[in-house]
This record gives C-alpha cells, sequence and structure tokens, in this order.
C-alpha cells in the first residue's frame, strides 16, 4: 500500500477543494434544538400528555420515511434530520388533548405524520422538492378530517401527570367569539394577559404557547445564520401593523398590535414555519414578500375569516407563490443595468 | 470596518502562514523542463527550434500564433531534446518543447537599461510583448492584449490586483513585501503605456505589512493610491476588485476596458518592469508550494516548464497521505492528475492536500433551496437554480438565469451544505448551449 502511495495516487476533483463544514442534517438538528425551549413549554404547561403527542409525531415520521425509502429502493436520508423535524414540528402543532383513549384520538397525529413525510414530502420528490410545508400540511389534514379533536383545548395544568384536563377557549377563540372586553375580564388586565401569553400559561397547541421560548429559539437561528430577518420581520411586521390599523372594534388604529403576535401561531410559525427553505422563495427580496404576504392572510383569516385562527392557512397559501416569486424578483445580476436580463440573453 | 469590497463572496479560512513567513527563494535549476506552447488564453505558439538545436536562456522558442497569443522562451540553456504532445495541469495534451539544462545559465541578451521611463508607450508595449508577458493571477491573458485597447475605449485608470483572494497562496503577498518598488515601477510603466494618470494598487486587509510596504514603496509617486480591501474571496476577481476601487460595475460580458480600467496581476507588473528594463523575457516565476501536506513550504522563484514533482521534492516533500495536488489555489485550482506535468506562466501555487483531509466520495444531497449561495455569489446569479436547472438537463433556460455570467470561482459549492457541485454544473450547462 505505501508502494503504490509512494506513485502519487492522486485524487481529482472538480474545484472548489475546500469547503463549508457546514451541512444539511446540521442545519436539521439545529432548527430541531432551537425548537426545544418552546417544545420544553409545552410539555411544562401541558404535562406528560404533550410529551407524548410529540414523540409519536417524531417517530411517526421517522418511521413512515425509512419505510418510504425501503419501499422505493432508495437509499435511506433519515438521518438527515429533516423527518425528525417535521415530525417535531407538527407535534408542536397539535392539542395535548389528542392523547386521549376515549374517544380516541392517538390516530391522528399518526396519520397526520404519514400525510406530511410521505404525502407531502416524499411524493413530491423528497427533500428540496416538496411544495408545501410539510407539518403544515399534515396540522391541516388533522384539522379538516377531526375538526373536533383538533380544537379540544386544555387548560394549562399544573398536574404534569394528568391524561385530562378541564378544556377551555384559546385566546384568539375567545377573542374571535366573544371580543377583546371578554378577553381581558378572562386574564383579568391587559398586563396579566399578556404575560401568560408571553410565558404560555394559555390553552392552545403544545408548541405556540410561549412567545418568549419560540422567540428564544428564533434568535438563536438568526444569531447562527439558519435563517435571516427577513421573513420573520416582514410577517410579524405586517400583521403587526394591519392588528393595529384594523384590529379594534369599530374605530381604525384601535387595534392592540401585541396581542396578535403573541397569541395563537403567529411566533412559531413567522420564526419556524414560513423560514422552512425548501417552501420560501430564496432571494432575500422575494422572502420579504413572502412575509408581508403571510402576515397579511393571517390577520385576514383572523379578523374577516371563520376560523380564529390563520397563520396556518396563510403560510400554506404563499408555500404555493414561492416558486413564482423567486422566478419573478431574480437576483440583481452585477453590472447589469436593468434587473432582468433574460431577454438580452435570447 | 468599512474598508472598501464588493456585494456577496464568502471568507473562507485563509491559511496562508503556512508558507506566508518564507522569503522568496531560487529553487535549483531543472535538469530538464517541458515548456508548453499553449500557457496563454489565445492561439498556441508555432515552434521555431528543432531537436537537437542549442538554445540559450530567454531565446525565443515558440512564435505567437496570432494577435491574442505570446511568444514563449526558453527558460534554461541546453539542447532541445524533444518536441511533441505532452499533459499540462488540466490534464489536455498540448504541444511542448522539451529542453535539457546544461547548466550554463547563458543568457541570450540581458540590457539593463536604467532609462526605460524615457521610451516612449510603443516601445514599452513592444517589449512587454517580446516578453511573453500574461497574466501570472492565473487567467493567463495576453498582457499585450489588454494593453491595446480599441481607440473607442478610453482608460483612465490602471489597477494592480494585491488581493490574493485564494486561501494559502503567498507569491503576490511575497512579492509586495520584497519587490514593492519594482511593483510600483511596473504599475508606472502601464500608466505611461496606456496614458493614464491614476494607478491604483488593492491589497485584502489580512495582509497589513504588504499594504504598509506598497504605501511606503509609492510614497510620493504621482496618482498612485495603495488601498487595503476587506478581506473576502472572489476580492481578487477583476470585476470585483474594480467594484471595490473604482465603484464601477462592469456590465455581463463586457470587459474591464469598456469601464475605462486595466487590472494587472503583482506579479504581472513586476515581470513588465523587467521586461522594460532588463529586457527579460517571462521564463520564472513565483510559485508558492504549500498546503497540510507539503513538508516545507516555500515561495520559490520557479523556470517555466519545471516539473511540479521536482518542487514537491524541492520542499522536502510529501508529508503524511498525499491527497490532492492542486496547481492554483483551493477554490479555482485544477487536482493535477500526475506530478509530471510543468509550471506555466499561469501557475501560481502548487498546493497539496493531506489525503485525510479529502473526501473521497463526494456524495451531494438535493438542494434545499437555503439561498446561501444566492448571498454568495457575487455576481448576483442564483446558483441554486443554476445547478437544478443543469441537473435536470434544463440548460437552455439556464440562460435565463444568466449561466454565462459566472467566472466559476466556487463561492456557491462552497458554501452549499448539501455538498452539491454548483460549478461543475454550471460547466455541463455552458458546455451544452451556445452563449
Amino acid at each position: 500500500m505505501e508502494a503504490t502511495k509512494k506513485e502519487h495516487q492522486l485524487i481529482v476533483s472538480v474545484s472548489p477543494h475546500v469547503k463549508t463544514d457546514e451541512t444539511t442534517s446540521r442545519i436539521m438538528w439545529s432548527v430541531s434544538l432551537a425548537l426545544l425551549p418552546a417544545a420544553l413549554a409545552g410539555v411544562y404547561f401541558f404535562g406528560l400528555r404533550a410529551l407524548f403527542i410529540t414523540a409519536l409525531c417524531i417517530v411517526s415520521s421517522a418511521v413512515f420515511e425509512q419505510l418510504y425509502f425501503r419501499m422505493v429502493g432508495k437509499k435511506s436520508a433519515v438521518g438527515d434530520g429533516s423527518a425528525f423535524l417535521t415530525g417535531l414540528l407538527l407535534g408542536m402543532n397539535m392539542p395535548a388533548s389528542l392523547w386521549s383513549f376515549s374517544p380516541f384520538t392517538v390516530h391522528v397525529p399518526v396519520i397526520a405524520s404519514f400525510v406530511a413525510v410521505v404525502i407531502t414530502k416524499q411524493l413530491f420528490g423528497g427533500l428540496g422538492f416538496n411544495v408545501f410545508n410539510p407539518a403544515l400540511i399534515g396540522r391541516a389534514f388533522a384539522l379538516i378530517s377531526w375538526p373536533k379533536a383538533m380544537t379540544i383545548w386544555s387548560e394549562p395544568t399544573a398536574a404534569f401527570l394528568a391524561m385530562d384536563a378541564k378544556t377551555t377557549a384559546t385566546p384568539l377563540g375567545i377573542l374571535k367569539e366573544e371580543g377583546v372586553v371578554k378577553l381581558l375580564e378572562v386574564f383579568g388586565d391587559k398586563m396579566s394577559l399578556y404575560m401568560h401569553l408571553l410565558t404560555g400559561n394559555r390553552a392552545g397547541s403544545i408548541g405556540e404557547t410561549s412567545a418568549i421560548a419560540i422567540l428564544i429559539g428564533g434568535l438563536f437561528l438568526l444569531y447562527r445564520g439558519y435563517i435571516t430577518w427577513h421573513i420573520p420581520v416582514s410577517f410579524l411586521g405586517t400583521a403587526a401593523v394591519i392588528a393595529w390599523v384594523f384590529g379594534g372594534k369599530g374605530a381604525l388604529f384601535t387595534g392592540d398590535p401585541i396581542v396578535h403576535l403573541i397569541s395563537g401561531g403567529m411566533m412559531l410559525g413567522a420564526w419556524f414555519m414560513a423560514t422552512d427553505y425548501v417552501t420560501s422563495p430564496s432571494v432575500r427580496k422575494g422572502q420579504i414578500i413572502f412575509g408581508i404576504g403571510c402576515g397579511f392572510l393571517t390577520m385576514l383569516i383572523r379578523l374577516k375569516g371563520g376560523y380564529p385562527e390563520g397563520v396556518m392557512f396563510a403560510i400554506l397559501i404563499m408555500n404555493c407563490f414561492a416558486p413564482i416569486i423567486d422566478r419573478g424578483v431574480k437576483s440583481k445580476v452585477f453590472g447589469a443595468v436593468k434587473q432582468n436580463t433574460a431577454k438580452e440573453n435570447k | 470596518m468599512g474598508l472598501a469590497t464588493f456585494k456577496g463572496g464568502i471568507h473562507p479560512p485563509d491559511k496562508k502562514t503556512l508558507a506566508a513567513g518564507s522569503s522568496i527563494v531560487v529553487s535549483n535549476p531543472p535538469k530538464i523542463v517541458v515548456i508548453p506552447l499553449s500557457q496563454h488564453i489565445g492561439a498556441p505558439c508555432k515552434p521555431i527550434v528543432s531537436i537537437g538545436q542549442e538554445v540559450r536562456k530567454g531565446e525565443i522558442i515558440g512564435e505567437p500564433g496570432g494577435f491574442v497569443s505570446s511568444p514563449v522562451h526558453s527558460s534554461v540553456s541546453g539542447k532541445v531534446v524533444a518536441i511533441g504532445e505532452f499533459p499540462n495541469a488540466m490534464g489536455r495534451m498540448v504541444n511542448s518543447v522539451v529542453i535539457e539544462n546544461d547548466g550554463k545559465e547563458e543568457w541570450t541578451s540581458l540590457k539593463d537599461n536604467p532609462d526605460y521611463m524615457n521610451l516612449s508607450p510603443e516601445e514599452l508595449r513592444e517589449k512587454v510583448k517580446a516578453a511573453g508577458i500574461v497574466g501570472m493571477g492565473g487567467a493567463a491573458f495576453p498582457t499585450v492584449v489588454k494593453l491595446s485597447p480599441p481607440k473607442e475605449k478610453a482608460i483612465d485608470a490602471v489597477l494592480i490586483n494585491g488581493a490574493e483572494c485564494e486561501p494559502y497562496l503567498t507569491a503576490d503577498y511575497r512579492l509586495m513585501i520584497e519587490k514593492s518598488k519594482e511593483v510600483v515601477e511596473g504599475l508606472k510603466i502601464l500608466m505611461k503605456i496606456l496614458g493614464v494618470q491614476k494607478g491604483y494598487i488593492g491589497i485584502e486587509n489580512n495582509k497589513p505589512d504588504a499594504v504598509a510596504k506598497m504605501k511606503e514603496a509609492a510614497a510620493g509617486e504621482a496618482g498612485i493610491e495603495v488601498l487595503a480591501l476587506e478581506v473576502k474571496y472572489p476580492q481578487g476577481a477583476e470585476k470585483m476588485l474594480i467594484k471595490a476601487i473604482l465603484g464601477r460595475e462592469v456590465p455581463p460580458r463586457a470587459l474591464p476596458m469598456d469601464v475605462g480600467v486595466v487590472v494587472q496581476n503583482v506579479g504581472t507588473a513586476l515581470a513588465i518592469y523587467e521586461a522594460a528594463r532588463f529586457g527579460k523575457p517571462l521564463i520564472e516565476r513565483v510559485v508558492t508550494v504549500t498546503g497540510e501536506g507539503i513538508a516545507e513550504p516555500k515561495n520559490l522563484i520557479v523556470r517555466i516548464g519545471t516539473k511540479v514533482a521536482d518542487l514537491i521534492e524541492e520542499c522536502g516533500g510529501f508529508k503524511g497521505g498525499v491527497g490532492k495536488v492542486i496547481s492554483g489555489g483551493p477554490m479555482m485550482g485544477f487536482a493535477l492528475s500526475s506530478l509530471d506535468v510543468s509550471v506555466t506562466k499561469g501557475t501560481s501555487g502548487i498546493l497539496v492536500i493531506p489525503e485525510d483531509s479529502v473526501s473521497h466520495v463526494e456524495e451531494f444531497g438535493p438542494c434545499i433551496r437555503c439561498g446561501r449561495c444566492i448571498d454568495a455569489c457575487a455576481m448576483g446569479l442564483m446558483p441554486s437554480m443554476l445547478s437544478v436547472l443543469s441537473e435536470k438537463g434544463h440548460y437552455e433556460e439556464a440562460k435565463e438565469y444568466n449561466l454565462f455570467d459566472c467566472f466559476e470561482c466556487g463561492s456557491c459549492a462552497y458554501v452549499c451544505p448539501s455538498k452539491r457541485p454548483i460549478v461543475q454544473l454550471v460547466r455541463l450547462a455552458k458546455s451544452m448551449v451556445k452563449p
């Protein structure tokens, strides 16, 4: 062996010969890590059931993906962490009350995982080729198929091991059905409402409750360069402006943007769902358009639609436009006078 | 903070300390040289020597084959022993002249003319042409062509490229430290040939001592400015350098002369000075032999035509298992398949990457559309789209994404977390469609 090495068995490959040590799987695991504070907050407020649901989604997603790879004879890529991340996000988007055997609803997360990983991702060509955010399609499928089970919201409970809890409405549900006066009545006063929403001590999906925990994860991603500010800021900014201008009862400019920003799935959606690389534009300018669209549609649904919450549908609708936005904005070619040089090339 | 630069780019580890401290030394005279007759962009030379003929150092052995071409000279004195096809660094067979060194080091004619600044621009240009000077940063474009802009292109600035943004390489850095005066003289000659009043020397700020040295050398020279530039790859690409120094953007598919600029590399400036003053043809150049896989990294003055194997030996041989040997830098250099190839006018470095630092199987994943390559692209392209379109065979559509504006700097492939061979896919697409 040494002798042949002396004959200089050189490795030949194309340039560049150095590469960053960043990998796709490291990105997936880092995003999962960034979700940990929010997931832990969910478990803290909704107890062991929240952990069971989240774990069930993760395991189902990984198993379904592995089975799919085996079925089609492709080399398994489960280790890249994208199925884990999809499962985690899906679990965090479900109510803890799904962990119930009478009525039996434990199958809901399992089927939603199948829809997310196999139908939404793999059947569209696998990682990188899916049009829609897999976790959100999984959730949308579950919401439409089992509307009742998916909207039973437990009260945050101190009893960690409790397998059921009193059900209640989400803050956005109250806001939609009974208005802001009732919402303040339920939570005491404005400061108390804000505090409940920030810490996560309120009804909702497992991972969306604590605005602060989500923000910690989001800022971690921002700091590490895994996401940029473009989508979260344009998403949240647009939603805040609309909430302020149109969110009030009667008069314009009397809405409360803060309540809208830190309730429902707004924070989780803006930091972790809309920023999914595959299903959002990759040109920065396009990401701003995308974020504005998400913010606009979310608020349109919240204020005028039938559902109390609109983040999920807003992002899914904007997912459709991501490729078109990328095509439309393109990036500015160095030295080009006009933005689009396509015509000159022909 | 606030240093001049361009938009995009990347920050690979610069690894320059390996060789930066080694002063330039003259390498051992080669026993035999294989001098390719095509070392430049443009028409190959026609050999004008025959087998058995005695040649002297600096004697012309290949005549330019057209306007965009450059003569080739013997780098040793001795006997022509073969003329034929030999592989070059890219693995292509190139007509070459093989000369055995007799060790006498006899020059043709080398005459010191301290009065060179009094020569006319035409006379100076003629000297550059006769010396066979080409761009020594790597592209090897015949310099005289750059110095003969058409009348309608008014040139108002000459830029000396001291960015040396390729990691590992230190040849230009050592030249700026050790030959700063000569480089400034080269710039003055360029300014005279082109009749311009403004000359700039742009240096990446990871070489503060080179900036200081060049500032000292240029002190008191009218119209010459030395600028520290932000450390960012590919700062040394012509278009990026012009943008950083002058704020001008060379339009797509246009040349620097279209925005009134001529850019020359540090090494080229030195060669121009030596040609003007001594009539010395380009028969040797500084080559950085470096990398974690070489025993003693060095900056060597190497005769054109010297075998890479000789240089490896002179630098103490390989350290550890040898992986890749690259001609040029790690971003744009070529991996050699054999050490039996020659150093040419465009060889800026020989980089040895040890076996354990090379990934043998370069598996790549799908594009996850993260957009890192778009941010990194100095040309404002969408490498992600180009790579996917090329992978799927949609070459025509790739043109709509400005395929031909890519100059293959490799920033996109460097940052890609899916390890996609974006540059190679771009090259493939370019070869499949007309511009």
